[in-house]
């Protein structure tokens, strides 16, 4: 861990002005991912700007009827909302099918989306990795990548989101609420919040340097039965290999987005119309030019079967 | 005390402590935090440094150059300790991969340097700024790729013989009416110890006296002194707490070297705790095997031919993984035969953990077993029961001093209710679960070995117990007590045990499931010796005094045990040595283990429901510390059999997920009821206490079960360890 300076602002565009204004700075809210991260010199900021006395901690109803989550609203909080358990079920489903307790006490909705790939490679500082190191290579594209990418992934990069809170974002069409350090403020659709690696791996978002996340939006509910399907290697506490985020009604339609396979949660619109044909018809346009390795092609597999126990649950 | 026919009846058969289940006297020190553990000595003596240890970024080659100026002149930095300017460096001798890396890099991790500070973050900080120039050398990494033909070894000091032929296995397996030919693999595997490899070093002019977790002290000076050039005299070892080891702390490590040299380096005290992520490999692991089993039988199943082959891989001067073991001894069959092969391979060091040899070894013979019963139509309980023997089958005239694996089968059957299951495997649904039943017998040695304790009863009527004897979490501190306590004829609470000090009296220490019974059989002999002399204190013939409820009595006459010591300590020292009777006897451990999993018909998720371990090992000392002992050995063989993997980058040379996010083990969620029997046992043969270790039986055959029973539940036969969903996936039906 390298030394490094640390104030605690009043103000969200104080804060983001902080980031902004002071070289290789970072925010810092619940600290259970980056502080893991600088004490394995993965990231190493020269500065902390610690948000945790900015509020944003409230859940509140919109206008339009939907919520709008602080962006320090913490998991454990979120995910026990009355307004997210009645009406929002697959979001809370999701962060309790994540992490630990302990975990979830610290971490905030914003952290969550910006959470960093866990990837073997990116976590151990004598590998290649161009995600924390640009330029230096990809070491995982030749070596051990079972929990890895199949789709949305580069000759750059293979990393996944590792989040169970975005995939469920991503499915219920959350925008996130920013401000920047001159106070502008913008939103950005979920869809569009995560970015593909491309060549460059190193970013993970769309935000810009300093742009610090306020809130996120929840439009008004959508009917169906709200199912988040994780599946991984042992019972709790593991990253998924693969998840469905779904909101899936007795019909048969619904809508579906993925975790696990790909740098951002993986939901293509257009497939949710073949839903009343089964999983295989849904998951064969969904990952439509995927480039599995062989380490994670049994993914592909995974995904539609997870898929087909999701609608079987949704029509029990 | 010489051990060297069996024990008759003795102090120990009154129970009134041993054998009943007692709360381990370490436990309320541990849930309170005031258990010192290796890395929580702050102050043991003064002006503490701290290293941090930098591991090769690479697998194999060699270091061309090194910067470390930058770190040298890093705010807090005493020392930077290197290949360079760290004199002579040697190894140990149980495990054997150099300590300290330079000019040659053996493996990924190795130590190059260690950074020695004020604090801890900044001997880290320092340690980032060091600079490294390798040059890579290509290793051989992927024991896949090991030819059939690598060499058998010699057979060393730990693992038995690595050739062994009996009959005519070759013709009598081509002339079997029924046969199995079949190949199993089980993967590196780490020890994932709760607590990491941690040791502070102090010298005192040419003493060195380190605070360290390890569970065989005897071993870690001799390895320590070998490895530094300096008299075992010289080295006093503390290790009273240890959270875990399972056979990784067996001997000295990176830790215990780096902080003596640290220390030899400043002049000041030095911790080196290793970071979770070094763990995997810097240290040793649970190496890799592929395995070939042959059995033939008869129509009726009876077992004619047995062979078993196994091939591994390990650093020059390691030693093969030895998983023929259990084949040698579970099973009867005229025509046999086991072989070791060891490959040369440029991972970490393969070494002890938990069972070492059985445990994988049991992986492939279980399975084997239950697709023979299979072939043969026959209930694989009933399989193993055809072909139990009473004699060790390499060497008939070999009893075993005690072999209750047909009981264990039996009970355990009953008690799980296996009349219940489908021979049909893929027939039993419970919603979208295939549900099925798997078993497996469990075979694991009992060996004992040379062991001294002392004890002395005060003027207060306590007796203190010394031996250098560890508890790595297992119960030693409570069963030495409970034999201190029966043998002087007091309550627990007025024995103190210490242990964990090179300065006290020695013991083998914990490891190959021989610590409880050669520790309280030491125990015992110091007792014997103390006795005595109490009785002469007392003026009784001590053959005749009885100890009990706290007072010594002989005839009409009864005298309180304290007042043997009110003109001063009363001390009884010796050590128990173990004469032939386990080349008479074959010494063994026995159990059956049942499992019951859910398969999710969609996605290959497997959930353990149930789970039943019958034990046949000995008088159990304290029931409730052994039951311990034998669920997390269960707990250990479900992670084997369906999570645990060190996955090998075959090209870079390491093992990738070193980290407890990536290597994953069981969490509480995975393990579901677990029942354990102990079997009515006592084993005079074994030790004055009749008692044997149970620690590793409770692992070995488990993951077998539970990959029997996922064959049962689905139909799909997975040989390859640890059975993942990826790998049931193509033949899963589905739940629809």
């Amino acid at each position: 861990m390298k030394s490094f300076t640390y104030e605690r602002p009043d103000t969200p565009a104080a804060a983001a002005a902080a980031v902004a204004g002071t070289p290789n700075a970072k925010f810092i809210a619940g600290g259970t991912n980056l502080l893991d991260l600088m004490k394995l010199q993965i990231e190493t900021p020269a500065h902390l700007v610690d948000v945790n006395g900015l509020g944003l901690d409230t859940v509140e109803p919109t206008g339009e009827g939907g919520l709008r989550i602080g962006a320090l609203v913490r998991n454990t909080d979120l995910a026990a909302h009355p307004r997210v358990r009645k009406d929002y079920a697959v979001l809370s489903r999701a962060l309790l099918a994540g992490a630990s307790g302990q975990l979830r006490n610290k971490a905030t909705t914003a952290g969550n989306l910006l959470q960093r790939t866990r990837c073997p490679y990116f976590y151990d500082t004598a590998q290649a990795c161009n995600k924390r190191q640009p330029g230096s290579g990809c070491s995982a594209l030749d070596g051990v990548s079972r929990s890895l990418a199949v789709i949305g992934s580069s000759e750059a990069c293979i990393a996944t989101h590792p989040g169970d809170l975005a995939v469920a974002m991503r499915v219920l069409d959350a925008t996130v609420e920013t401000v920047d350090g001159k106070g502008n403020e913008r939103t950005i659709p979920m869809a569009e919040f995560h970015r593909l690696p491309g060549d460059k791996p190193n970013l993970d978002t769309t935000l810009r340097p300093g742009e610090l996340i306020t809130a996120v939006t929840l439009p008004k509910p959508v009917a169906g039965t709200h199912i988040y399907r994780k599946v991984r290697d042992r019972a709790s506490y593991a990253y998924a290999l693969v998840s469905v985020a779904a909101i899936l009604r007795k019909d048969g339609s619904g809508h579906v987005a993925f975790g696990g396979v790909a740098p951002k949660p993986w939901r293509v619109e257009a497939a949710e119309a073949d839903l009343q044909k089964g999983a295989k018809a849904v998951t064969d346009k969904v990952f439509s030019g995927a480039k599995p390795t062989e380490d994670n092609a049994f993914k592909l597999k995974l995904a539609e079967r997870t898929l087909t126990a999701a609608l079987t649950q949704a029509r029990a | 005390m010489k051990f060297d026919t069996p024990a008759g009846t003795n102090p120990i058969d009154r129970l009134v402590v041993v054998g009943k289940a007692t709360d381990r006297i370490d436990g309320k020190y541990k849930t309170t935090g005031t258990a010192p553990y290796a890395s929580d000595w702050h102050d043991p003596a003064a002006r503490l440094a701290y290293g941090y240890v930098l591991g090769a970024g690479i697998a194999k080659g060699g270091i061309a150059d090194m910067d470390i100026g930058r770190a040298k002149a890093s705010p807090g930095v005493l020392a930077v300790v290197t290949a360079g300017n760290a004199g002579k460096v040697d190894r140990g001798a149980f495990y054997v991969a150099r300590p300290l890396a330079g000019p040659d890099v053996d493996h990924y991790h190795q130590v190059v340097a260690l950074v020695v500070a004020e604090t801890f973050e900044q001997a880290r900080a320092a340690a980032h700024l060091i600079h490294v120039s390798y040059v890579e050398d290509k290793g051989k990494f992927d024991l896949a790729a090991v030819p059939d033909k690598a060499p058998v070894p010699k057979p060393g000091e730990f693992g038995g013989p690595t050739e062994t032929e009996q009959g005519d296995f070759e013709g009598a397996f081509a002339a079997a009416p029924v046969a199995l030919d079949e190949t199993y693999t089980t993967p590196d595997q780490t020890h994932a110890m709760m607590e990491p490899h941690a040791t502070v070093a102090a010298w005192d002019d040419d003493r060195l006296t380190l605070w360290t977790s390890n569970q065989q002290l005897n071993w870690g000076i001799r390895d320590l002194a070998k490895t530094l050039g300096i008299p075992k005299a010289n080295i006093r070892m503390h290790s009273p707490f240890i959270g875990g080891s399972f056979g990784g702390k067996g001997t000295i490590l990176a830790d215990a070297v780096m902080a003596s040299l640290g220390a030899r380096a400043t002049g000041r005290p030095v911790k080196v705790a290793l970071s979770r992520p070094l763990m995997a490999n810097n240290t040793t692991h649970r190496p890799a095997t592929i395995q070939r089993l042959r059995i033939g039988a008869t129509r009726d199943g009876r077992i004619t031919a047995i062979g078993h082959e196994s091939w591994s891989g390990n650093i020059v001067d390691g030693r093969p993984e030895a998983a023929t073991t259990s084949t040698r001894m579970l099973y009867a069959g005229p025509n046999r035969m086991t072989r070791l092969h060891l490959a040369h391979l440029d991972l970490p060091e393969g070494n002890a953990m938990r069972a070492p040899g059985e445990a994988p070894g049991m992986m492939a013979l279980e399975i084997a077993m239950d697709e023979m019963a299979e072939r043969l139509g026959i209930d694989p309980v009933e399989f193993r029961v055809v072909n139990d023997t009473q004699v060790d089958p390499g060497n008939p005239a070999r009893p075993f001093s005690k072999r209750q694996l047909v009981e264990c089968l039996r009970t355990g059957a009953a008690r799980f209710g296996w009349d219940r299951r489908s021979a049909v495997p893929g027939q039993v649904r419970d919603g979208r679960w295939l549900v099925g039943l798997g078993m497996a017998s469990a075979i694991r040695g009992a060996p004992v070995m040379k062991s001294a304790a002392r004890v002395r009863l005060e003027g207060d009527g306590r007796v203190t117990v010394e031996t250098d004897m560890t508890d790595v979490g297992t119960g030693s501190y409570t069963i030495i007590a409970q034999t201190a306590a029966e043998m002087t004829g007091l309550p627990l609470d007025r024995v103190v045990v210490r242990l964990g000090d090179s300065a006290f009296p020695e013991s083998p220490g914990s490891g190959g499931q021989w610590g409880a019974a050669s520790s309280t059989a030491g125990v015992y002999a110091a007792c014997v010796k103390l006795r005595e002399a109490v009785a002469t204190r007392l003026g009784f013939n001590s053959a005749d005094a009885v100890f009990e409820d706290g007072q010594v009595r002989s005839g009409n006459r009864t005298v309180p045990l304290a007042q043997a010591a009110a003109e001063g300590p009363v001390i009884g020292e010796d050590a128990i040595e173990f004469g032939d009777l386990s080349k008479t006897y074959a010494l063994q451990t026995f159990g059956a283990h049942f499992v019951e999993v859910g398969v999710d018909a969609d996605t290959g998720e497997v959930r353990v429901r149930r789970m039943l371990a019958v034990c046949a090992s000995g008088r159990i000392l304290n029931p409730k510390s052994a039951r311990s002992q034998v669920i997390g050995g269960m707990t250990m063989g479900v992670g084997a059999a369906l999570i645990e993997e060190l996955a090998v980058d075959t090209r870079r040379g390491f093992f990738v997920n070193h980290d407890l996010a990536t290597y994953e083990v069981p969490v509480h969620a995975d393990i579901p009821h677990q029942e354990v029997i102990f079997l009515d046992e006592v084993d005079p043969v074994s030790s004055p206490l009749k008692a044997k270790g149970v620690g590793e039986l409770g692992i070995s055959g488990v993951a077998a079960a539970v990959a029997n029973a996922i064959h049962n539940a689905t139909g799909i036969r997975v040989r390859d360890y640890p059975i993942t969903l990826d790998k049931l996936l193509p033949d899963l039906p589905g739940a629809a």
